[in-house]
């Protein structure tokens, strides 16, 4: 499991951690049921506050991503495909959003954008 | 269980007084006392360790109050202080020879584990080791008899950044263990930031605030912009701020900063400063 912790960027700790370890599960580099370090080890190797490990965790159990069994420590939940799903959609409005705040400075309308669109997905 | 548990701690001096003061230190975590010289960590910590009696309040060590029993809780406290001191003519070897007297859980092997890990001479008299030296010697004694809580008065200090990273790391490892905390005072607060998990504030014996160190850092920011904007911001919501020739800068709570504006986190040294400017 790689995470890499930028103490500049304004992102809060325990953000960049949930967003990463997010992103291993979701990329199946992460398997299920596979165990993840324990949150004072973690803590202690990133050399970050316990309690910030401790809240990424917190937020990633809450999502489904993992799962805590009481004095064995926690481990990658069933990948859920539902989840998965909700993810993508949102990162495909995100991305349409953008198209959408950018096309005007080209004088794009949504009628050329969807014929654009077609066209690329013949390709 | 907590480690460390003060309420209303109140003491007075002439012309200075620690004025109720209250926090905690979970067990298996690091707080970091902060503040000027003479804002109060020392006297805090002389009180926790019942050197001082206060005029008020409580502490808790350990689970227990340290007006009982305090003799037996201190076997599990490891205690090094700004400045460490053994008998001039003592070298390593005989100090830990009286440690392992002095403590009923002295463990000699951990001793000298530490003694080669800080390059400490075996056979070297005391009054010849430098500063450093001094405090590296503190340290491997205060860990030595396996405490569970280890309290630093300053023990940073006067470190030079190499070893000062060691002795750091050093910490991490204690705490590893969930039954293992740490009160460190300093006045070096880039080591505190790397250290702690909560961090206080002292100053002039009140305690400006005890709070969860990343949560702390990120609710505030640095806005950058020119003068005409930064004056704009409503004066209640800054901290503090800067003008100089070329724009301004103000440092405020995250959610105050006005939109469009160049926002940037900041480390404990900024905050820190901010608050104790804004007091003023």
């Amino acid at each position: 499991m790689n995470i890499l912790i930028d103490n500049k960027s304004g992102t809060p700790i325990y953000d960049q951690i949930y967003t990463q370890v997010k992103q291993q599960i979701i990329s199946g580099e992460l398997r299920e049921d596979e165990a993840l370090p324990s949150i004072r080890s973690l803590a202690k190797d990133l050399r970050i506050s316990v309690i910030t490990t401790k809240r990424a965790y917190e937020e990633l159990e809450r999502d489904g991503f993992i799962y805590t069994v009481a004095g064995k420590g926690s481990f990658v939940a069933a990948r859920n495909t539902e989840l998965l799903r909700e993810e993508h959609l949102r990162k495909i409005e995100a991305l349409m959003q953008e198209i959408l705040h950018l096309a005007p400075a080209c004088g794009f309308d949504v009628d050329a954008l969807s014929e654009m669109l077609r066209l690329l997905s013949e390709e | 269980m907590n480690a460390i548990e003060i309420h209303n701690l109140t003491k007075h001096y002439d012309g200075f007084s620690l004025d109720n003061v209250s926090f905690t230190l979970p067990m298996g975590c690091i707080l970091g006392l902060a503040g000027e010289n003479g804002a109060g960590k020392s006297t805090t910590i002389r009180c926790i360790l019942n050197a001082i009696r206060p005029d008020a309040g409580d502490i808790h060590v350990l689970g227990k109050s340290n007006q009982t029993d305090f003799a037996k809780t201190k076997e599990d406290i490891g205690v090094v202080l700004d400045n460490v001191s053994f008998p001039n003519g003592l070298t390593t070897r005989q100090v830990g020879k009286v440690m392992s007297k002095t403590y009923r859980q002295w463990n000699a092997d951990l001793f000298e584990q530490y003694r080669k890990r800080f390059d400490l001479p075996e056979s070297k008299c005391f009054r010849d080791f430098s500063r450093g030296m001094k405090m590296k010697l503190g340290i491997a004694v205060a860990m030595s008899h396996d405490p569970k809580l280890l309290i630093l008065d300053e023990a940073t200090s006067g470190l030079d950044p190499v070893i000062r990273d060691e002795v750091v790391e050093l910490f991490y490892e204690f705490t590893r263990d969930e039954q293992h905390s740490i009160l460190i005072s300093s006045h070096i607060l880039s080591d505190l930031e790397k250290l702690c998990d909560y961090i206080a504030f002292l100053q002039k014996g009140k305690l400006l605030l005890c709070e969860e160190k990343d949560e702390l850092l990120s609710r505030y920011c640095m806005v950058q912009g020119s003068p005409e904007e930064i004056r704009a911001i409503e004066p209640a919501k800054v901290l503090s701020e800067k003008h100089t020739v070329y724009g301004a800068s103000a440092i405020l709570r995250r959610e105050d900063a006005p939109r469009g504006l160049q926002t940037s986190s900041i480390g404990m040294e900024e905050l820190f400063i901010a608050m104790v400017k804004g007091e003023h």
